[in-house]
């Protein structure tokens, strides 16, 4: 894979330092949405009532839309013949850049749901400025996403509330959701060379911006759960940027790349 | 055993383009009405089914009796001169 | 649409009047609709055969969720999902349109999970490698389509409504099933065989989709009068050989069945003898997944009891908020 962008960019490889870090930028919305994707297919069958498996398949699907979507761009800018599926089944778990959050096993469905209302929550502000990218590729992606991602936000915050404001059972289990997800936030608004670079040129916005109405909207949904904040302080960095992730990610690749890996190069 | 508690059932009414009425689609469970919105969407909705969705909880509605059928849709068989076809018109007078 | 009244006191005369009446309306093509009359023992029949479809609809997600996380490109996971989904919207119209006739769709369900009610035995079969996957699209769905187009016309209303609607949906997994399988068919060797092994494993399986031989069926007299059924099982198994030998053919695999052979007089395929004592024994619990497929819908029924009751719980909150205001 691409080694990082290089510091001493000069104005003869200013355009391709340009358009690696562009790949890199594409790789982390492309790998996010497809992890995310992942888990929720594993609930396929196996949802709480049957109106709630279809529900989350329609979010899974809206997701390995977007995915594909920017993996076919990140090849595409990349220009080494490398197809998404190349993208998405060859890559080692070091090259992958989704966030920390989403590669989170799904545990109950209380943790499902935290982890998708806190995702879906921020992955609305990102695309909202997405649509206003320079880029007229992500601009398009986006304003497709954002109404699907609109949608997903208003289920997953409905069943915060449900959950917050339901049982006492419901209850517990999903102040314990929030305790075990919220570290992995910090990402959401964490800015590296590359999240700069794209910030400059106006392809993606400033992540340090989004934390406000972030933190305004879970709040407020929180409020409507009678749910406080979260306890716990911790917090990691590592998955978008460095693919440095959780132990999680790892068993998921070797799942999803198995037939990529077990047959190379045959068409299915 | 234990007790059953069931989400209650929807009745689910789909406006397939604008211009159109709302028709039954069938129906579903839920346990209020912004999930019925929302479990509707997703289930009678998946191939742009549709445009405005309603939903009415199922023990809302009151239906006829199929008893009263006779009683109360015979009745309109026999009220010909409803119908514009019972009255004779010249042939050659037309746009009538 | 639900509501299904208690039917008053009628005396056995009065009964056999309205029984006489229900049968006229069958053999005339009317619809029989949830608020009509009719005999007990066609409601029982209609809820075990609708429930049997739901179940079989509800179970049948697994097999083919066992592929998903493995699905080996981004397409065919799309696909894949939006197939397995509409098999769990299927189930929905299905207990929908037994919910018309006055069974609750929680009492279904208990009677799956307590081994009561059955759904479709091929279902009990894994999925062994991705050549399963569309395998099952193209011979499982296959045979479903046509046992479901034939219930399109069936007497119950809702019954035949949904079945319209699914129909039209399923055309779509048939054919996703036939494109992964020519693929694999026209592949290299190893996905040649992957998928000759495929078919044969589940093509006598889908055989048997279509029930015992009708002289073995002991209901089929009783739908054939109601008109819930209008082709033998042997018909449309039948049909169904026909259909999918050529597109064997086509796909350069050998259907595993020595006995098979076309018959110019009938304009048939001839087909070997099924092994229905097979098909028993994985009726009655001896195939593969018969435990996992019921571990499975069971966990998934009470694991996500304290979440359905949550959410209950939340809505009797707000409707109190609401009429305190």
């Amino acid at each position: 894979m691409e080694q990082a962008a290089s510091n001493k960019a000069t104005p003869m490889n200013a355009s391709a330092d340009h358009n690696d870090a562009l790949f890199r930028y594409l790789l982390r919305l492309g790998d996010t949405s497809h992890i995310l994707c992942h888990r929720l297919g594993e609930w396929c069958g196996h949802g709480p009532i049957m109106e709630e498996d279809i529900a989350l398949t329609n979010v899974a699907l809206d997701l390995i839309g977007q995915a594909r979507l920017f993996y076919q761009y990140a090849a595409e800018v990349e220009g080494k013949g490398r197809t998404e599926d190349d993208l998405a089944f060859l890559r080692p778990e070091r090259d992958f850049n989704n966030l920390l959050l989403v590669e989170q096993p799904n545990g109950d469905y209380a943790k499902t749901m935290a982890r998708q209302f806190l995702f879906d929550a921020w992955n609305l502000l990102l695309f909202r400025a997405l649509e206003q990218s320079t880029d007229a590729r992500i601009a398009e992606i986006a304003a497709k996403a954002v109404k699907e991602i609109t949608y997903h936000r208003r289920h997953s915050s409905g069943w915060v509330i449900r959950m917050g404001d339901g049982t006492e059972e419901s209850r517990t289990r999903i102040v314990a959701a929030f305790e075990q997800l919220m570290g992995f936030t910090a990402e959401f608004f964490h800015m590296d060379d590359v999240d700069r670079q794209m910030a400059e040129a106006g392809i993606g916005p400033d992540l340090e911006t989004l934390r406000a109405p972030w933190m305004a909207d879970v709040e407020a949904v929180l409020a409507e759960a009678t749910l406080d904040w979260p306890s716990a302080t911790w917090s990691v960095l590592g998955g978008r940027h460095e693919g440095r992730h959780t132990e999680h990610l790892g068993y998921l690749l070797a799942e999803m790349q198995s037939m990529q890996r077990q047959y190379p190069g045959l068409n299915w | 055993m234990t007790t059953r508690k069931e989400w209650p059932l929807w009745e689910v009414f789909i406006r397939s383009r604008d211009g159109l009425h709302h028709k039954h689609a069938g129906s579903l469970h839920a346990p209020d009405a912004e999930l019925a919105i929302q479990n509707a969407r997703d289930l009678y909705t998946r191939r742009s089914e549709g445009v405005s969705i309603w939903v009415v909880p199922s023990a809302q509605i009151t239906a006829s009796e199929p008893a009263d059928k006779d009683s109360l849709f015979d009745p309109a068989a026999s009220k010909v001169y409803r119908h514009p076809t019972f009255y004779t018109i010249p042939e050659e007078v037309t746009n009538i | 649409m639900a509501g299904v009244e208690k039917p008053e006191l009628v005396t056995a005369a009065d009964e056999a009047a309205l029984e006489v009446a229900f049968q006229a309306r069958v053999d005339a093509e009317t619809r029989i609709e949830p608020r009509d009359w009719m005999p007990e023992k066609y409601r029982k029949f209609m809820v075990r055969q609708i429930s049997q479809h739901a179940h079989s609809e509800y179970v049948g997600m697994l097999p083919e969720g066992n592929w998903i996380t493995r699905a080996p490109t981004l397409r065919r996971k799309a696909a894949l999902l939006a197939k397995i989904q509409d098999e769990a919207g299927h189930a929905a119209y299905l207990y929908s349109a037994a919910e018309t006739l006055g069974t609750s769709r929680d009492q279904m369900l208990e009677d799956l999970h307590s081994g009561k009610a059955k759904y479709s035995s091929i279902f009990n079969y894994p999925t062994l490698t991705w050549a399963d996957i569309g395998t099952i699209g193209w011979l499982v769905d296959g045979a479903a389509i046509v046992n479901q187009v034939a219930l399109c016309r069936t007497s119950y209303g809702p019954y035949a409504r949904a079945m319209v609607r699914i129909c039209k949906e399923e055309s779509f997994h048939q054919r996703q099933g036939f494109e992964i399988i020519t693929t694999l068919a026209h592949g290299a060797p190893e996905q040649k065989a992957m998928a000759q092994d495929a078919l044969n494993r589940w093509w006598w399986p889908a055989l048997m989709m279509f029930g015992p031989h009708d002289a073995d069926s002991p209901n089929s007299e009783i739908a054939f009068k109601w008109k819930v059924k209008r082709q033998s099982n042997d018909d449309l198994r039948q049909r169904f050989v026909d259909m999918t030998v050529p597109q064997a053919d086509y796909l350069g695999l050998t259907v595993p069945d020595p006995d098979l052979k076309w018959n110019g007089e009938t304009g048939q395929y001839d087909f070997g003898a099924i092994d229905w004592e097979e098909f028993w024994r994985v009726v009655k619990g001896d195939g593969l997944c018969n435990r996992d497929r019921l571990d499975a819908r069971r966990s998934a029924h009470e694991d996500g009891a304290w979440v359905r009751e949550a959410a209950l719980a939340h809505a009797a909150k707000k409707r109190a908020t609401k009429s305190a205001a």
